[in-house]
């Protein structure tokens, strides 16, 4: 079984498109299981066609809570939090503590502050994932609620759940679509995958964004391959990527051009090959066989 | 007025808008900050030029165990959330990588054994873009942008302390000053922590379906979950469909702008080179935005 | 001798679990007497630091050796600073592995033999700090 993960650092580079077209070429030649690990703003989904089978709820790390009919109002849970959670709301009548959730980190410092058991700490319910049957292959997905820490665990659960899916079904490939940044979820993503694909595009950004990426990867010894997206956007920074990617030994596994039948593929909710561009269909061919040998070798 | 420009989806056209909004701002008197706090990949300063006048580290305050003064009770690593401490005997094995620096082990060691220490994980820069720096030390000139960058370094996990670090630097503007914070993309901690406080919240969208499915999450954070005053700006339009401007008239969120979607502003992105300057107009466009933010907010 | 070995469930024919810090039962066990009880990992539960939550619980438990499948790099550095020996098995029930320990059939870890899992810091470093609070390692 395989794994590739399909990464950036900057942003809307492309990602999602790719990660679902290299899935529709692997399905060809073998079972495929994909898992979108962008749980923050999860966008595979769109064009895959889930069918949901299972519904599962994330819990990570806790969140404080006053029981008020307890609370003594002494303030000491107020000096002990670090991170601004603890509110004191005042009205005319009265003063109250609070514990603002967005805020709260679970530290329980207010837990032990409190000396009349008045706070208590909770489980903390910060998101769902989902085990799907799209087109491809099973898709393993979720939806971090917003305002939570996205520690990569969330990540690392469904790319459990998916390994172990593919196991079961003697699947061939898992291909991960990758979060933007280079934060906890990236490494979460990335680690012990055999190919890590860099979608980067010719511009200041892209390539300043590229080699931190790069640099998570270096860390994590995850092989990697660069494809310049809307290559022919900047011809001068397109060859600044490929001059830097042979300054640091990584191939470049793909030129894709800019088309509009990309975003239009998008828009109706298809991927870039089921739109039967051939310029488009060959690019991200290209970027297929060079994994492929990638896995192979 | 703090402005926060954010967005669900990554690669909107945050950072183009951010120093869009700050280079069009700086050519007045009212003195303007442009905060980049997308620290684990932040761009703004390829787009205005700064210069760096001054670097610090920031980090997280991790604990130091004095092993003389350890009794080996192991309070410590009870009372970690994180289970970054294990302790064995009077051994104590502390995980930086885990540690949110609460405090609780270094406040609750009967012993007093635990001392903390600041662990860097990043670090902000601070200086300026554009125009002169006056001598009362704010740019009363035509231009001058405070320019603020907060970057985590390379394999730290918490971009919040680090983006707490960014804002601090901020707190001296004088009241009347534009603060315009450049945000991560996405809907977690960090984007939470940049909306924070701030008068108004600039969601930067394309009109694609990824755009809008990532939109709504944006909106839910920011409008219902964080009170925030929300409005829109659709860049890239007329790449994907309607459907993101009926959703927008439906939830009754102004659409402040369109930046159309157009090959010449994509290449001079690509350069480095600020929609202000791109094309024209965008200069007189962004500071129109501005006036009707400034009284939409009272500010 | 006092062995511990990760568990899918309690009692000595639950099937061994192999993933160290996410493995929901510990099930410790007397290897002269049989005798067994078994108890669950907090680390299972845990948001980070699963396999240093699960570590510290064994420590606790004073047993004289783990047996278990993937240990990571965090969870073996806890165990190794108490000098637990690890011994790897795989497939089977608890009383598989022990008895494949008695026999002297399973080989011990001397490093981590699990990859560094989670989204927190994993594999960047492991604070074997020896009391002083930072990396040993990065």
């Amino acid at each position: 079984m395989k794994q590739i993960v399909v990464l950036s650092g900057k942003g809307g580079t492309g990602k999602t498109t790719l990660a679902a077209a290299l899935a529709q070429l692997a399905s060809k030649e073998g079972r495929v299981a994909l898992v979108d690990a962008d749980v923050d703003a999860a966008n595979l989904e769109l064009i895959v066609s889930p069918v949901k089978l299972e519904q599962h709820q994330f819990t990570s790390g806790r969140v404080a809570e006053i029981d008020e009919v307890r609370c003594r109002l002494c303030g000491r849970c107020e000096g002990r939090c670090r991170f601004g959670a603890l509110v004191r709301l005042v009205d005319e009548r009265r003063v109250l503590y609070r514990i603002e959730p967005t805020d709260c980190e679970g530290c329980s410092a207010c837990f032990h502050a409190c000396v009349h058991g008045a706070i208590r700490m909770k489980d903390r319910l910060a998101g769902e994932w989902f085990k799907s049957q799209s087109r491809f292959g099973q898709l393993f997905h979720a939806r971090l609620y917003p305002a939570q820490e996205n520690s990569g665990k969330l990540v690392t659960l469904i790319r459990q759940a998916a390994r172990q899916a593919a196991a079961e079904a003697e699947g061939e490939y898992i291909i991960i679509d990758g979060p933007p940044g280079v934060g906890c979820p990236v490494m979460a993503a990335s680690t012990g995958v055999d190919v890590a694909v860099m979608v980067t595009e010719p511009t200041v950004s892209g390539i300043h964004d590229l080699q931190r990426v790069l640099d998570v990867a270096g860390h994590f010894s995850v092989p990697a391959v660069v494809v310049i997206n809307k290559h022919d956007l900047n011809p001068v920074r397109t060859e600044e990527i490929k001059r830097l990617c042979a300054s640091r030994d990584i191939e470049v596994a793909g030129l894709i051009p800019y088309d509009e039948a990309v975003p239009r593929a998008m828009t109706r909710g298809l991927t870039v090959l089921d739109d039967g561009n051939e310029r488009l269909s060959s690019a991200v061919a290209e970027v297929w066989t060079a994994c492929r040998r990638r896995l192979e070798g | 007025m703090i402005i926060t420009v954010a967005s669900g989806k990554g690669g909107t056209g945050k950072t183009t808008v951010a120093t869009a909004l700050a280079l069009a701002a700086a050519a007045r008197a009212r003195p303007v900050y442009l905060l980049d706090c997308d620290v684990e990949e932040p761009n703004a300063h390829l787009f205005v030029n700064p210069a760096i006048e001054s670097e610090r580290a920031v980090g997280i305050l991790t604990p130091v165990v004095d092993a003389e003064k350890c009794d080996g009770c192991r309070h410590c690593a009870e009372v970690c959330s994180f289970n970054a401490i294990a302790a064995y005997g009077r051994t104590v094995l502390v995980f930086n990588e885990l540690c949110h620096g609460c405090g609780n082990c270094s406040n609750l060691c009967p012993t007093g054994a635990i001392r903390e220490e600041l662990r860097p994980t990043g670090s902000v820069e601070r200086g300026w873009a554009g125009g002169v720096k006056a001598a009362d030390g704010w740019a009363g000139g035509t231009g001058a942008i405070h320019f603020i960058r907060g970057t985590l370094n390379v394999g730290e996990a918490m971009a919040v302390p680090v983006i707490r670090e960014v804002k601090k630097e901020a707190r001296d503007a004088p009241r009347g000053a534009l603060v315009i914070i450049d945000a991560p993309p996405g809907t977690s901690c960090p984007t939470v922590e940049c909306l924070k406080g701030a008068d108004y919240a600039l969601l930067v969208t394309e009109p694609t379906p990824f755009g809008l499915h990532d939109l709504k999450l944006a909106v839910e954070v920011a409008r219902d979950q964080l009170g925030r005053r929300v409005g829109v700006i659709i860049n890239r339009d007329g790449l994907g469909d309607g459907r993101t401007e009926d959703y927008c008239r439906g939830e009754g969120i102004p659409v402040l702008m369109k930046i159309p979607h157009d090959r010449r502003i994509a290449v001079a992105y690509s350069d480095g080179i600020p929609l202000t300057e791109a094309l024209d107009g965008y200069t007189e466009k962004f500071r129109a935005l501005l006036e009707r933010l400034a009284t939409e907010v009272g500010r | 001798m006092i062995i511990a070995v990760s568990a899918l469930d309690g009692g000595l024919e639950a099937p061994f679990h192999r993933s160290f810090g996410r493995s929901p039962v510990f099930v410790v066990i007397d290897t002269e007497t049989m005798n067994h009880r078994s108890l669950a990992n907090p680390g299972a539960a845990a948001g980070g630091g699963a396999g240093i939550r699960a570590a510290q619980t064994i420590l606790d438990e004073k047993v004289e050796a783990l047996i278990s499948g993937d240990v990571g790099p965090n969870a073996y550095a806890v165990l190794q600073a108490a000098h637990l020996p690890v011994y790897i098995f795989s497939g089977g029930t608890v009383r598989q592995a022990v008895e494949a320990f008695r026999s002297g059939r399973l080989s011990r870890a001397d490093q981590a033999t699990g990859p560094a899992r989670g989204g927190i810091g994993g594999g960047m470093g492991t604070g074997v700090g020896r009391g002083r609070g930072r990396r040993g390692r990065s």
